[in-house]
């Protein structure tokens, strides 16, 4: 597997995981009260910034494992990065569109922040899986 | 979802012909990992006419000795 496959599904696990974190931690805070009243901006942004440090920590420790292989991008990786990167961002526009429609709907902040980071997520596993896919099946 | 590629190669011919080289060999020879030498050869993924010209100067062939283009997809 080369460097860039394996920060495919570092980048698709690290997402998924953090996110079951923070949906597990907001949801159990709510018992049962209304869910725009838990407090989330601090999990929010603490898993976040979690996302960040554990990637670039995995990151470091595949290129550890294997130093050779590290620098080594080709062309097929950078073609599989633009296709999954590709189908990656109209989620991110998705988001963002849904967001403004929330925002002028005036909704409560905790429904569009969420659906915000919800874009984000879903565009690293769908953009992810996509170089995953086109890793091993072709593209 | 792969998309069927009409080029065929004969890589894996050439790379035993030429002293058993090896996939990482080649890779190195050529500038791309070893991963992506394997997808060639398999038919996943189709180089570009510069790398494919890369590979032929490395068995020292024509282009069309590696590579072939079939009508049949």
């Amino acid at each position: 597997m080369s460097f860039k496959e394996k920060s495919a599904w570092i980048m698709a696990v690290i997402a998924a995981v953090v996110y079951f974190i923070y949906l597990s931690s907001v949801l159990g805070r709510a018992d049962g009260m209304p869910l725009t009243e838990v407090a989330y901006v601090a999990t929010l942004l603490w898993t976040i910034g979690l996302m960040i440090v554990a990637s670039i920590v995995m990151h470091i420790m595949v290129a550890i494992a294997a130093p050779a292989e590290a620098d080594k991008q080709d062309q097929r990786d950078k073609e599989i990065h633009r296709y999954g990167e590709y189908i990656g961002q109209w989620l991110v526009v998705a988001g963002a569109l849904a967001a403004m429609l929330m925002s002028l709907a005036e909704i409560q902040h905790f429904w569009i922040a969420n659906t915000i980071y919800l874009a984000f997520v879903l565009s690293t596993l769908i953009g992810s899986g996509a170089k995953i896919v086109a890793y091993r099946r072709g593209f | 979802m792969a998309k069927k590629t009409r080029i065929t190669n004969n890589i894996r011919a050439l790379r035993f012909g030429n002293g058993e080289m090896t996939q990482a060999d080649l890779a190195d020879r050529i500038g791309v990992t070893r991963q992506t030498v394997i997808a060639i050869e398999q038919g996943r993924y189709s180089p570009s006419l510069e790398m494919a010209f890369a590979i032929a100067h490395v068995f020292d062939v024509p282009l069309e000795e590696v590579f072939q283009y079939s009508d049949e997809a």
